[in-house]
């Protein structure tokens, strides 16, 4: 047995080498982790555990044992975190499916360095592609929270 | 375009299902109110006594704010308060008129309809109102989802005259009256995309999100190679794993393979991950193919040497052949890889069939073709199949094609459940509508100064007439006018030509089709020109596009179909080609000292009615390009939603940069080489450091497209930048595969 922390909610399992990506969307049917390739080359599934990003399509359920795992839908209640509020106000988003593994990554680059250099940014975000190409406007949302998020 | 829909007001639309936000659990056929208080004046329009206004969303959204920015122009028109409108996704119907989202026709399409639709709903209220105050209904205007009269100040609420306005005779159509330009409170200005809130907090609904009771999740396996069946496979396996519920078999497709589902053998399980592992333990043998030989190296050489070869005129202007007797000339040969959509959502489609009917939600960027293709996949009539749009998660033409749909529906009915089909990345790339891989010749003839007088080209790549049709080896006329036929160059004598090709994989529309092969060739031949001439190359483009005109390609010896518009309403203008051009070049400050190992290439290029140059500033550091600075001018006519415009050009470049730099699919033994993006790489912020720098040019044109046009400039003005700082010139795409460090 297994027990997690997703979103807040203790989850208990049995399964064991099922990649945490479709425990959450076939299982928990918490459809807002998406799959991009299946391989950690896309980071459309990122998640955070423990506030670090991790591939959620690499993950097995087993090896998350008391870990802590926030997703895109739980990152705020209400979609409000500032860097989910700098997405909106710098119009980010294209078809949008990329966004949410893109936030988290964000989220977890200035947990770790609120300040970060265009160089920190790239290093932080090279592993999430968006194809719809909006790179240059996710880098000036991460800027324009630089120090401000939680 | 201006006639009023015959719709019956009465007969209420029932367009229900995908919301674009919270999960769909189960579904209601009719859970769509149609209270007869309703105010239906339009297909698209409907506005409820509680003051809500629903506006019909009937294009798919993949990125470009379709679903924002058509409902923004019916409310525009109709003097809506934007928070009162309710926008809904159209299910599949023909009465919307074509929902193909593709071809960046959405805006120039349906403006003018969106307007009407706008027009006579507001046409209707103010005849409500006006009866309420017994004034002229021509003394009332309309602003925040009021009617107003303008002489008293008098104000009554859109919901108030709802009841009223619904037993009024509809508008003809030249009673209508629209807003001038400077009336106007949305377009040309903008609302915030309406799906942004839910993108960014996961709660939008894209393909793979849909969850159905009972619903079980496929993979399918299919042949390697085109056209191949199973000999064998192992049935009891996959069925040892656990989750995975049963194997059943798709029957492959009648050729020639169109939108069908290509056939296979299908894995569903509980889960997606079950599914994914059942697949594996298939062991399925595959019997011969006639694409069994296809090498697209090999290929490569053929088209090459078909290129140099007299092929079928698609446009002849004077005389080339005597021209060019006595003229000294260059010539140069292009080659451009098949290339993938790769969008970040692979095809991923569900479905429910019951009791002869079937309902389907799939990300599909045309809800028509997909309700065709399952009818005809599950012979049962059109009216039996119900299609809901969810969000896309790209598109780029590959999601116009619904084979993918097709298979759910297949599977659904086999199995008696609702079904997802799911494609992982490594089907996306190895059963994907390639776009076609294409080898282009030119030659110009060239005066003393060394300007073109003659100028002849030649293309040469699988049709995508392929898909549809066996044995089509030439290309249609609507491939041709994608930059090929419609040349808008001064010069006195051109030759296009066609040469035939063979298609061996499946051939589709990518964003910007045809255009990138041929933007590529000629806008990199006219920079060799100029090099050769010793001229500048913006100085040079601006001569040889000549002077101010509006090209009349009939007399110039082309049959151009002009992306389906008039030519009268959206002509061939080389005033509006060089004014981008010049745009661009200025604000890239063109002409500056560079530092050794740096230069700047420009092209411009007309398709889908929109004008765009490109500038591009390159560092070249070994086998190492760094793109410095890229500036865009697009000239698209009236800019409905510039922000929009902004970043569709933003993502564009990035397409750009990933096919120029890095992109391409080949094929051995009739298969894919490649099945992930560690082998074919896309675009990653690292290779996109640049700020993209837009600048819209003011128009007084009617609106053009914008989601491709962006995308063939991109390449040919990198390549000319690389020259620029190199001296070498890059005839072949990908960049990548060429080592720019030994001059
Ligand atoms: S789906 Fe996990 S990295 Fe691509
Ligand atoms: S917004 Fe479409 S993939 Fe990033």
């Amino acid at each position: 047995m297994t027990t997690l922390t997703i979103d807040g909610h203790v989850v208990e399992t049995d399964e064991k080498d099922m990649p945490l990506l479709w425990f959450l969307r076939d299982k928990l049917q918490k459809t807002g982790t998406r799959f991009g390739c299946g391989k950690g080359l896309c980071g459309t599934c990122t998640v955070l555990v423990d506030n670090h990003a991790v591939r959620s399509c690499q993950f097995p359920v087993f090896a998350l044992d008391g870990k802590k795992v926030t997703t895109i839908e739980g990152l705020s209640e209400h979609g409000d975190h500032p860097l989910q509020k700098a997405w909106q106000e710098k119009n980010v988003p294209q078809c949008g499916y990329c966004q949410g593994g893109q936030i988290l990554s964000a989220v977890a680059l200035l947990n770790s360095d609120p300040n970060p250099t265009d160089e920190a940014i790239d290093n932080a975000m090279v592993g999430n592609i968006c194809r719809c190409g909006t790179y240059g406007r996710i880098r000036e949302a991460i800027k324009s929270v630089q120090g401000g998020s939680q | 375009m201006n006639t009023v829909s015959s719709f019956n007001r009465r007969d209420f639309l029932r367009l229900s299902g995908v919301t674009c936000s919270g999960l769909i659990l189960g579904f209601s056929a009719e859970a769509e109110t149609s209270s007869p208080e309703n105010f239906n004046p339009d297909v698209f329009l409907t506005l409820e006594p509680s003051g809500t206004i629903h506006i019909y969303a009937h294009r798919s959204e993949m990125g470009t704010g379709i679903r924002t920015v058509l409902p923004m122009v019916v409310a525009d028109e109709l003097g809506a308060d934007w928070d009162d409108v309710d926008i809904r996704q159209a299910t599949g119907d023909k009465k919307f008129g074509s929902q193909n989202t593709d071809g960046s026709r959405s805006i120039w399409k349906f403006f003018d309809r969106m307007r009407t639709a706008g027009a006579t709903a507001g046409f209707l209220l103010n005849q409500a109102a006006a009866a309420r105050w017994n004034v002229d209904p021509s003394t009332c205007r309309r602003d925040a989802s009021h009617v107003i009269h303008k002489a008293s100040g008098k104000r009554i609420a859109f919901k108030e005259l709802v009841g009223e306005a619904a037993k009024l005779p509809l508008p003809k159509a030249d009673e209508l009256t629209f807003k001038a330009p400077e009336e106007r409170t949305y377009i040309g200005k903008g609302k915030k995309v309406v799906d942004f809130a839910d993108m960014v907090s996961g709660k939008a609904v894209f393909g793979a999100d849909i969850r159905l009771p009972n619903m079980l999740f496929a993979v399918v396996e299919r042949s390697p190679v085109l056209g191949a069946k199973w000999k064998d496979f192992d049935k009891e396996a996959p069925l040892k794993v656990k989750g995975v519920n049963q194997v059943v078999t798709i029957t492959p497709y009648k050729a020639p393979h169109a939108f069908q589902a290509l056939g296979g053998i299908a894995v569903l399980a509980d889960h997606t991950h079950a599914a994914i592992k059942g697949r594996e333990k298939l062991n399925t043998q595959w019997g011969t193919s006639e694409h069994d030989h296809y090498d697209s190296d090999a290929y490569r050489d053929e088209l090459l040497a078909t290129a140099e070869k007299e092929g079928t005129v698609v446009r002849h202007k004077g005389d080339y052949k005597e021209a060019i007797k006595g003229l000294t000339t260059h010539s140069a040969s292009y080659y451009t890889p098949h290339l993938l959509h790769q969008p970040m959502e692979p095809p991923v489609a569900t479905a429910d069939f019951k009791d002869g009917r079937c309902i389907v939600w799939a990300p599909t960027q045309n809800p028509q073709a997909a309700q065709d293709a399952v009818a005809a996949a599950l012979e049962i009539p059109a009216s039996q199949v119900t299609v809901h749009v969810t969000l896309l998660g790209g598109g780029f033409g590959r999601k116009s094609k619904p084979d993918y749909v097709a298979e759910a529906a297949l599977l659904s009915q086999k199995v008696g459940r609702p079904v997802q089909v799911v494609w992982t990345r490594e089907d996306d790339i190895q059963h994907d509508y390639f776009h076609s891989v294409a080898a282009l010749k030119l030659e110009a003839g060239l005066d003393k100064k060394g300007y073109p007088e003659a100028w002849s080209m030649r293309t040469v790549f699988p049709s995508i007439s392929s898909t549809f049709a066996e044995g089509v080896v030439q290309a249609s006329a609507g491939e041709m006018g994608l930059g090929f036929s419609d040349l808008p160059f001064d010069v006195p004598h051109i030759l296009c030509e066609n040469g035939p090709a063979p298609a061996h994989v499946r051939i589709g529309w990518l964003r910007s089709v045809a255009n990138i092969q041929h933007a590529f060739a000629i806008h990199s031949f006219v920079d060799e020109l100029a090099a050769k001439a010793g001229i500048d190359p913006l100085a040079y483009l601006n001569r040889v596009i000549g002077r101010d005109r509006k090209i009349d390609l009939k007399a110039e010896g082309a049959d151009y179909p002009n992306y389906g518009a008039p030519l009268e309403k959206y002509p061939v203008d080389t005033a509006r080609l060089k004014h981008v051009l010049n745009t661009a070049a200025k604000d890239a400050d063109w002409g500056r000292q560079l530092p050794v190992g740096q230069g700047q290439g420009i092209a411009v290029h007309r398709s889908f009615l929109s004008y765009i140059a490109i500038a591009v500033r390159v560092r070249v550091l070994g086998r190492k390009v760094v793109i410095e600075q890229v500036d865009l001018a697009i000239d698209c006519g009236l800019a409905v939603h510039p922000e929009r415009i902004r970043s569709q050009m933003e993502g564009s470049v990035v397409f750009g940069i990933s096919l120029a730099m890095m992109g391409k699919a080949t094929m051995k033994n009739g298969a894919v080489d490649q099945s992930n993006f560690h082998d074919a790489p896309v675009a990653r912020i690292t290779d996109a450091k640049t700020k993209i720098n837009v600048t819209l040019v003011q128009s007084e044109a009617p609106p053009g497209g914008v989601g491709e046009p962006g995308v063939p400039p991109f390449a040919p003005a990198l390549c000319n930048a690389i020259f620029a700082a190199t001296g070498k010139r890059v005839r072949s795409l990908p960049i990548k595969e060429h080592d720019l460090s030994e001059a």
